[in-house]
């Protein structure tokens, strides 16, 4: 539990993604933010347009373009809320 | 008597194509439940989240934002009807005008003017007929209310809202017609069975405190801006979030409404059609034995003047 992230991407029409993740990568109006586990709680306004990233345990990365974003960390890990959420295209990134 | 078996074998032929039609509808609307119920709960993290990260913000921030402060003087509500854009939904249209109707009567009765502003060709139709003033109406989307349409119509609130009807006697920026609170009028999706038009206050937005442990609420948040910008931008979004559910909610209750009233209509074609069917094969046989006994009748009188001569 300790090494790993609970992420959940919630777009308002569907659920996009939840699962467990090493880290996740946002920006905020206020800056970039990476999120490990066990971080504070935050709650967090994301940069319009921006992007999501999540790095899997693997190695691996999803990156979500997110309109309308915004982030909640408590206990139970990150939530990412946004007005619509999709897989980046590879030209995007 | 002939004529009388035609008439019935076109009532039946009537009968029957209305019963296709019903049918048709009912089946539609049923697999349309479904997919409204799917999108119910499809939206449903969301709104979970949303509510619950208000709720510590609210906690947090100074409450002076203008979509949480009630006016001190009211002069101007805005009541939104949700209705369907099709008809052969039963009583869902006029459940949903009727309360909405009630509402604007006790409204009116405070002593406000009532703004309205309607979603749906049927509500439209309505005002437009009784030549009512409808300040906005959006259509062509009741039945698969997308998150954008929500928007649009929040975006549309929410400005009216924050113009206000002017106390001082000017009117917002831009001339908007502004209002001072805002009402929802749309239909709970209970149960299959049970569909209720409610009316709900939706500005100044009271955020649902969920009942969860004190502890996680208590958690202390840092926020990314300020507690009360953050609040500035969330505001909207968790209103359009509600609008977007009452969509979702009345579509459902449309499908399931339609679906009633079309399953009754075809019920009722079924009857008709076996009464009909029943009267025409009596009046039909009724010919035949007459037709039987005149011909027997007749033999029976050439044979006898037969005999005589």
């Amino acid at each position: 539990m300790a090494n790993q992230l609970h992420v959940e991407v919630v777009a308002v029409e569907e659920k996009v993604w939840s699962g467990e993740a090493e880290m996740l990568v946002a920006r905020t109006t206020e800056g970039e933010i990476g999120v490990l586990p066990g971080h504070s709680p935050l709650l967090g306004l994301l940069k319009e347009p921006s992007q999501v990233r999540v790095k899997l345990a693997g190695g691996e990365q999803l990156t979500y373009d997110v309109a309308g974003g915004f982030l909640s960390i408590d206990a139970n890990g990150v939530t990412v809320l946004a007005e619509s959420a999709v897989p980046a295209t590879p030209e995007s990134h | 008597m002939a004529g009388q078996v035609q008439a019935l074998r076109r009532r039946i032929r009537t009968v029957k194509s209305t019963k296709k039609i019903a049918k048709a509808q009912e089946l539609v609307a049923t697999s349309r439940i479904a997919k409204a119920q799917e999108r119910v709960n499809a939206s449903r993290p969301y709104a979970e989240a949303i509510t619950k990260v208000l709720g510590a913000l609210a906690t947090n921030a100074s409450v002076d934002n203008p979509l949480l402060v009630a006016r001190e003087r009211v002069q101007r509500a805005g009541v939104l009807l949700i209705t369907s854009d099709r008809g052969l939904a039963g009583a869902y249209n006029a459940n949903a005008i009727r309360t909405a109707e009630q509402l604007i009567t006790q409204l009116k009765a405070e002593g406000k003017d009532v703004v309205l502003y309607v979603v749906g060709r049927k509500g439209v139709g309505y005002y437009k007929f009784r030549n009512r003033p409808v300040a906005a109406s959006w259509t062509g989307f009741s039945e698969r209310p997308s998150f954008a349409d929500a928007k649009r119509i929040g975006d549309a609130l929410i400005e009216a809202f924050e113009a206000g009807s002017g106390t001082d006697g000017t009117f917002g920026p831009e001339n908007i017609e502004g209002v001072d609170e805002l009402h929802i009028v749309s239909t709970e999706f209970k149960s299959l069975m049970t569909q209720t038009a409610n009316a709900k206050p939706l500005a100044p937005v009271q955020v649902e405190q969920q009942e969860e442990k004190s502890s996680e609420l208590k958690a202390a948040y840092e926020f990314e801006p300020e507690a009360d910008e953050l609040l500035d931008a969330l505001l909207p979004k968790y209103l359009n979030t509600r609008l977007y559910a009452a969509l979702l909610d009345s579509a459902a209750s449309e499908s399931a409404s339609r679906r009633r009233a079309m399953k009754s209509a075809s019920d009722n074609a079924d009857d008709l059609l076996k009464r009909y069917t029943r009267e025409m094969n009596s009046a039909r046989q009724a010919a035949i034995t007459q037709e039987i006994s005149e011909i027997v009748g007749g033999a029976n009188a050439l044979a006898a003047a037969g005999s005589d001569v």
